[in-house]
């Protein structure tokens, strides 16, 4: 046995090696499924699907807008703060109607997504800098804002919450349509085109004529808008703005789903079906070990060893 | 002005070898507008630092009163250990986002310790973090994985075992009031608490250790452009593992001292201190992209920020929030500062 995996080994090895990094995040969604199936009671329910895919809506939303940046070569520290301002925004402004407290709540993830991209795409500032700016700046901004938890107390904003369309929770369908767009986006414009461009080499793409600053600006727009959106969820389901609270640590999450997915680093590749399938991951890991009642301090420890086992497949690819 | 003047020679003969001097060559044939984009770059923070701690001292009775610089100095202590190891780290071209975890796991696992003893209650938070750096060092120098994202997992892992320790957060290890280790956090020396004299030695032999050793022009090297380091020789892999295993260390003795002056390892210390460190690290002169840097300027930038805290406390009704955002403006302003004159001497 072990001599025939050998002899082919070269070959062989890189090939596993690709094939688990494409697809080893579905493959491990599969396994934790079937162990819960197998493990935890009460875990096939209509109900606990609902919670788990609720739950993991807005990490799914921010990572989307992370794994654009990760496109380009670059990353959106900023993301959690992001949802701390959405949030806070959201609850000042609920008073003029829910439309217009979310269009509030987008525009100031579109401003810190703008500041973000002017810093890197004209000023040259390494993207983990900028947006490390912004992630202090950011929550500064929404404390000062709104300085302690506030209840939401809005029909409009408690059906988005916990609403559904035949069965499906409005956050999932939110969620899915946002993926669908973000998977168009890379797959079929020139946009994606020119982002993947970007993060493949910005030297090349600049001499090639493309727009650089301007991808650069809409994809920590895009990024900012799509944290934003799920801040306004986020506050939707738990029908309260927390902004101390919200979001902290959602950019290591967001990372985590996107890497894990098989979008490298490096950058110049982006794959949302794997950072779809990374943030049911993240989440069914975290589930897995709270239903079998090992402490919070467990579940981080675990999630650190996953992210640093995937950078660690994703790697390889980098150095070929 | 003195300062600059000090502090020149120093820089001068330290940076002879290092790839990180391309500031110290400046005013050699320079034009003056490149020797004060230098100076700028060099001690701005310093002269920051002077005019707010000015307009402090005129705008408020109580900034220069014994009490509150005392406070203030032995707030920064803390902070300033842990910038301290940053500030290898970043030299080297690196980031380091697990010290404000590895402070908070320091405090808890020195008041734990302290009943086995001071030595224990040293020596423990100093193995377990250092390890911890060691880990994260191995990880980025072996196995090249991107810096932010080993210690970012780094800094949930320590947070985890944080947790783990003490009962999911709800234990709080208590120090012995009467016990040495307690007094290394809340004696007196000549009038200056104990953690600042610490914060004083460490700063010695990490100015020492940058410019004058070996080691200290390995990390300029590595910085500076890694390939060009490994050609000469330079030990790369075993640089960056130091830095980053120093980087822990300080932050587990930073912890320990912050336990011995709060006599009690609080489990909810340190979240967001990885900012602040790498603030004042940038805000100090010290560029993000790596091979230039020194360690004064992070022991001011640590100032500057804990004097803007003041100031925004002593203004009393804004809010504590008001602290990160100037922080981050603050951050963002010296970024593009340090960007634009980076670039206009390139141009030169």
């Amino acid at each position: 046995m072990t001599e025939l995996a050998l002899k082919g080994a070269p070959v062989d090895r890189a090939r596993l090696l690709r094939l688990l990094q494409d697809y080893g995040v579905y493959a491990g969604v599969a396994v934790l499924l079937l162990v819960n199936i197998a493990l935890t009671p009460h875990f096939l329910s209509t109900e606990n699907f609902r919670t788990q895919a609720v739950q993991v809506a807005p990490v799914l939303i921010v990572a989307l807008g992370m794994a654009l940046a990760i496109g380009s070569e670059g990353v959106d520290l900023s993301v959690g703060s992001v949802m701390a301002l959405s949030t806070s925004l959201l609850s000042l402004y609920l008073g003029y109607g829910p439309w217009v407290a979310l269009i509030v709540a987008m525009l100031g993830g579109a401003v810190i997504g703008l500041a973000n991209g002017s810093l890197i795409a004209f000023i040259g500032v390494q993207p983990i800098v900028a947006t490390l700016a912004l992630m202090v700046a950011g929550r500064g901004i929404a404390l000062v804002l709104l300085p302690q938890l506030k209840d939401v107390r809005d029909p409009g904003m408690s059906s988005l919450g916990s609403g559904d369309l035949f069965g499906i929770p409005y956050l999932v369908l939110i969620a899915a349509a946002l993926a669908l767009a973000v998977g168009f986006t890379v797959k079929r414009t020139t946009f994606g085109r020119q982002l993947l461009a970007i993060g493949d080499s910005r030297p090349a793409a600049q001499l090639a004529g493309l727009p650089v600053r301007r991808v650069l600006i809409v994809v920590y727009v895009i990024a900012g808008v799509l944290a934003a959106i799920a801040g306004v969820l986020a506050t939707a389901r738990l029908q309260a703005s927390d902004p101390t609270s919200l979001g902290t640590l959602m950019e290591l999450s967001a990372i985590t789903a996107v890497v894990v997915g098989g979008t490298p680093l490096s950058g110049g590749r982006i794959r949302i079906g794997g950072t779809v399938a990374g943030a049911v991951l993240i989440q069914l890991l975290t589930a897995t070990l709270i239903k079998h009642d090992l402490p919070p301090s467990w579940t981080q420890i675990a999630q650190a060893v996953v992210i640093v086992l995937a950078v660690y497949a994703a790697r390889e690819r980098g150095k070929r | 002005m003195t300062h600059t003047h000090t502090e020149r020679p120093a820089r001068a003969t330290g940076g002879g070898a290092s790839p990180g001097k391309d500031i110290d060559e400046a005013p050699l044939g320079a034009s003056r507008a490149e020797r004060l984009s230098a100076l700028a770059q060099q001690h701005g923070a310093l002269v920051t630092l002077l005019l707010v701690a000015i307009g402090a001292s005129i705008g408020f009775d109580t900034f220069l009163t014994g009490d509150n610089l005392e406070n203030m100095a032995v707030s920064s202590a803390f902070l300033a250990i842990v910038a301290l190891g940053m500030t290898f780290v970043i030299i080297t071209g690196g980031i380091d986002l697990s010290v404000g975890s590895l402070f908070a796991l320091g405090g808890v696992l020195g008041a734990w310790g302290s009943q086995y003893g001071t030595l224990v209650a040293l020596l423990l938070p100093l193995a377990v973090c250092g390890l911890i750096g060691l880990v994260n060092g191995l990880l980025i120098a072996k196995a090249r994985l991107a810096p932010f994202i080993v210690t970012l997992a780094a800094m949930l892992a320590a947070r985890g075992i944080l947790l783990a320790i003490t009962d999911e957060g709800s234990n709080t290890y208590l120090v012995d009031e009467k016990s040495f280790f307690a007094s290394l956090g809340q004696e007196k020396l000549l009038g200056i608490g104990v953690p600042v004299w610490i914060t004083v030695a460490l700063f010695v032999v990490g100015a020492v250790m940058l410019r004058r050793s070996r080691f200290g022009q390995y990390v300029y090297a590595v910085g500076g452009n890694e390939d060009a380091a490994a050609l000469m020789g330079a030990p790369v892999a075993r640089t960056k593992i130091a830095v980053y295993t120093l980087s822990g260390l300080c932050a587990g003795l930073a912890g320990a001292l912050n336990a011995a002056w709060l006599v009690s390892g609080v489990t909810i210390l340190g979240t967001g201190m990885e900012l602040e460190a790498i603030s004042a690290v940038v805000i100090g002169g010290t560029l993000l992209t790596g091979g230039f840097g020194f360690i004064s300027g992070s022991l001011v930038g640590v100032l500057l920020l804990k004097v803007i805290q003041n100031v925004i406390n002593q203004i009393g009704s804004l809010d504590s929030a008001y602290q990160q955002v100037v922080s981050g403006a603050f951050l963002a302003v010296v970024v593009i500062a340090q960007t634009w004159l980076g670039r206009r001497r390139r141009m030169m």
